[in-house]
């Protein structure tokens, strides 16, 4: 062994600002990120292509442009979405306007998920601190997982570019859109390394992050449903906008992320130098000492276990209502005189009436995602079992039937709880701008609840899933997928009737202005218990663990 | 009185390994009944079949008196377990986990929860998530002793805690054996066995090889013997003696139990100045049967 070799890693560190080892590191987490960060770009640039290629087709005319300009900026809920179209004039300029804001939220949820997973995550798993241990700098795993996330945004920021240009978007138009995305990116990536130093677990920091972001996108909302356009400058989402990808590009603006990471990025270095590995700076609060006196049975377990992704999810659905309820009934309009739009959307729901049409596809697109929560919520039970979380209180006077039918309800009543609210949501909106509030509430509510027997066939499969097969029981998603993809894409195939109908949704009547039946929803219903009791049955006789 | 626990037969396989191999157990009621076996040997699937929670593909179990698999409901109001590997909900507290296994087994004496909770110095608000291993199998430990159950189950429980602790537990234990109660406690830890259990049954590659009373296995085997004698002991008999070494005037053997006093007879035909034996460790006894393994594994 020779003297370098022996020389202390401390040394080292000090000398080079505490990087040592973040070469390495990034090579690592970039390997780590091959399958993640290519889906993201590639999802993205999906996103952005079938926009450009949609908004080049259709508004091909000035009349077509201006009156679907109008539809968008008169309407306070298109513009809280979206933000306001800058250049009406031009195709470019809506193809931008449409896919801007949401464009660098996405990249946002990009960067900050790249940069908790590599900082807080590995932290939490224990992992840290055998790289901490190896001669690796203090800073340097923090400036690793920065460097990734600079990295795909990057790469994200290039490749957007030049899809648009592809698609015939000027050059300078696209470039400012990338850069806007990959500024949105940075600033996010510096507050979620400020956020991983900040909490103790990566879900605490990542809710922090999010939490940060659903608040820029919200205020540059209200600043542009206001309109109070002055009050989007607060808002790293506004800054994107104020690009104005081809609507004179104003390239000073990127100066303000710019700064913005920059000055995160230096808080986030500053906070790692006053914890200890493992640490967070907020402590987390202390839990009771007692259980509460309704925290009794495994139904009560159950209901605590969920409650947050419950919530979530619940908040999700109401802001969808909202948004649905809020453009419904301008939907005319935006079709306007376009008839190829306005016949895409009535072939797609039957009806003769647009905006009932649209209402009918968004509560179609409500009960997909209900399904998703259904499976979601259902594979907490595989989740309990691998976990060995299980054992213990089926060990205890609980039976495998009460446990699994504590799990089953907890997952029913959430999808009530979400359709309910959505549907809610929209009756009172969208019945609100109709000044029609009596009749649009209970019609729209109605049609949201029509959607839970669909959902519920969704669930029942994949707790029979979780029962029969439990190490195949991520196959919930498969068959939520491929009924999705049944409902969606079958029509446009014209796939035959029969393979349609393996999908519980194509069962579902289309409301609101379809005809009702009851005949439907009760066989929807009565599939679904008898998989929820082949399930039961399956989960009894099995082994656990 | 019958016994708490009978296992006869067991076989249980996954795939192509025979997780359990033609086991039995017996554990008397009020006994603490050390399990033992190194990792692997099938100790947590036995316990799992005597809970209900997996079914033997032969053999047959009875616990409390009842079918673990038929009877799972009612026989576990009657039983509580600590599992070998704790994980805790990481949202719950320790106080939460606590009650909540309490109540579902339907009680919890509050005043020993209290009690118990400053003897393993465990905090009880913090999360799941926030506990050390040592610390997660303090909240089930907790839970199970706070119980009124007539039958504990341990399944390697203190393979997280610290000397102190330990010892702790090992208190707790003979206090549930003076209430009376039953403890099956699987280990690998042959200090705590030798110092806790009343009969041990020890298992290798999921059969049986050896079960009763620590005094019962010691007779089988072997007590090693050192003596300072009057004279040189050459040529004496020693039937049942091994690893004989002489040096001069002492003499150090190892002999089968059952020989050891034929063989003290002969030393004291010469004199005897000064003796000293022992009697094998619980160590000594399980090597001995694992022996093999180790060999095989050295091998490969």
């Amino acid at each position: 062994m020779t003297a370098t070799t022996l020389r202390p890693p401390a040394r080292a560190a000090h000398r080079d600002g505490g990087l040592t080892g973040a070469g390495p590191l990034l090579r690592l987490w970039l390997r780590r990120d091959r399958i993640m960060m290519p889906a993201w770009i590639y999802g993205l640039t999906a996103y952005v292509s079938s926009n450009a290629y949609s908004f080049g087709r259709e508004y091909d005319t000035p009349e077509a442009l201006a009156s679907f300009t109008r539809g968008i900026n008169d309407n306070p809920s298109t513009r809280a979405l979206y933000g306001p179209v800058l250049n009406g004039g031009t195709a470019d300029g809506l193809t931008v306007w449409r896919i801007g804001a949401t464009g660098a939220a996405f990249t946002a949820v990009m960067c900050v998920l790249l940069v908790v997973r590599h900082t807080r995550a590995e932290e939490e798993a224990g992992r840290l601190e055998l790289v901490g241990a190896a001669a690796v700098g203090r800073r340097a795993p923090l400036t690793a997982a920065l460097l990734t996330a600079v990295t795909a945004a990057a790469a994200l920021a290039a490749v957007v570019t030049g899809v648009l240009v592809l698609f015939g978007l000027p050059a300078a138009g696209s470039a400012a859109l990338g850069l806007s995305w990959f500024g949105s990116g940075l600033v996010f990536a510096g507050v979620a390394a400020v956020a991983a130093q900040l909490a103790e677990t990566s879900r605490a920091a990542n809710g922090l992050a999010f939490t940060v972001l659903a608040a820029a996108y919200l205020v540059r909302a209200a600043a542009d449903a206001a309109p109070a356009h002055w009050l989007s400058w607060l808002s790293p989402i506004g800054w994107a906008q104020h690009v104005r990808p081809c609507a004179g590009e104003q390239w000073a603006v990127l100066l303000l992320p710019l700064a913005a990471s920059l000055l995160l990025v230096a808080a986030a270095y500053a906070l790692t130098g006053r914890r200890d590995l493992g640490a967070g700076i907020l402590a987390p609060s202390p839990g009771p000492a007692t259980a509460a006196p309704s925290l009794r049975g495994p139904l009560a377990l159950s209901r605590r276990l969920q409650r947050g992704t419950l919530l979530g999810w619940s908040a999700g659905f109401l802001v969808y209502g909202l948004v649905v309820g809020g453009i419904a009934a301008g939907a005319g309009d935006l079709a306007g005189d376009n008839a190829a739009i306005a016949d895409d959307i009535r072939r797609l729901g039957g009806q003769r009436n647009i905006t009932d049409a649209l209402l009918a596809t968004a509560m179609g697109i409500m009960a997909l995602f209900a399904a998703a929560y259904a499976v979601q919520s259902v594979q907490r039970l595989r989740a309990e079992e691998s976990g060995g979380r299980l054992e213990p209180v089926l060990a205890t006077a609980v039976g495998r039937v009460r446990w699994a039918l504590s799990g089953l309800a907890v997952t029913v009543a959430g999808t009530v709880v979400l359709l309910a609210l959505a549907g809610a949501a929209v009756g009172l909106v969208h019945g609100a701008r109709t000044h029609d509030l009596g009749g649009q509430l209970p019609r729209q509510l109605g049609a949201a609840l029509a959607q839970l027997p669909s959902v519920w066939v969704i669930a029942a499969a994949a707790f029979l899933l979780f029962a029969a097969l439990p190490r195949a029981a991520s196959a919930g998603w498969a068959v939520l997928t491929v009924c999705l993809l049944l409902g969606q894409v079958g029509p446009l195939l014209d796939l035959p009737q029969a393979v349609l109908d393996v999908s519980p949704f194509t069962h579902t009547p289309k409301l609101p202005g379809g005809e009702f039946s009851v005949l439907p929803l009760a066989a929807l219903t009565a599939a679904a218990a008898a998989l929820a009791a082949a399930g039961l049955t399956a989960f009894r006789r099995r082994d656990i663990g | 009185m019958d016994d708490v626990v009978e296992a006869e037969g067991l076989v249980k396989t996954f795939g192509r390994t025979r997780a359990l191999d033609g086991l039995g157990l017996s554990v008397r009621p009020g006994e603490v009944h050390g399990f033992l076996g190194p990792n692997g040997a099938g100790k947590s699937t036995a316990i799992r079949v005597l809970l209900g929670l997996m079914r033997a593909d032969a053999g047959t179990a009875r616990l409390l008196g009842g079918d673990p698999w038929l009877d799972a409901t009612a026989l576990h109001r009657r039983l509580a377990y600590v599992p070998g590997d704790v994980t805790l909900w990481p949202n719950l507290s320790g106080g939460e986990v606590i009650d909540l296994l309490g109540r579902l087994r339907g009680g919890l004496d509050e005043r020993r929860r209290t009690e118990l909770l400053g003897r393993f110095e465990l905090d009880p608000r913090k999360r799941g998530r926030a506990y050390s291993k040592g610390n997660r199998q303090k909240v089930a430990l907790v839970a199970a002793f706070a119980s009124d159950a007539e039958l504990l189950i341990l399944d390697e429980p203190t393979s997280g805690l610290d000397p102190l602790m330990e010892e702790v537990f090992q208190e707790c234990v003979r206090e549930e054996r003076r209430a009376g109660r039953t403890v099956l406690l699987s280990s690998h830890i042959l200090d705590e066995v030798e110092a806790l259990c009343d009969r041990v049954t020890i298992i290798r590659r999921g059969a049986t090889v050896e079960t009763g009373t620590l005094a019962d296995l010691r007779h089988l085997t072997r007590t090693s013997v050192h003596a300072e004698l009057a004279g040189p002991p050459d040529g004496i008999p020693l039937p049942g003696a091994h690893d004989v070494r002489i040096d001069g005037t002492s003499i150090t053997f190892e002999v089968d139990t059952p020989q050891l006093d034929s063989a003290l007879q002969q030393l004291t035909r010469i004199g005897v100045r000064a003796l000293t034996s022992r009697p094998p460790t619980l160590e000594e006894l399980f090597l001995r049967h694992y022996a093999d393994d180790l060999a095989g594994e050295a091998a490969s």
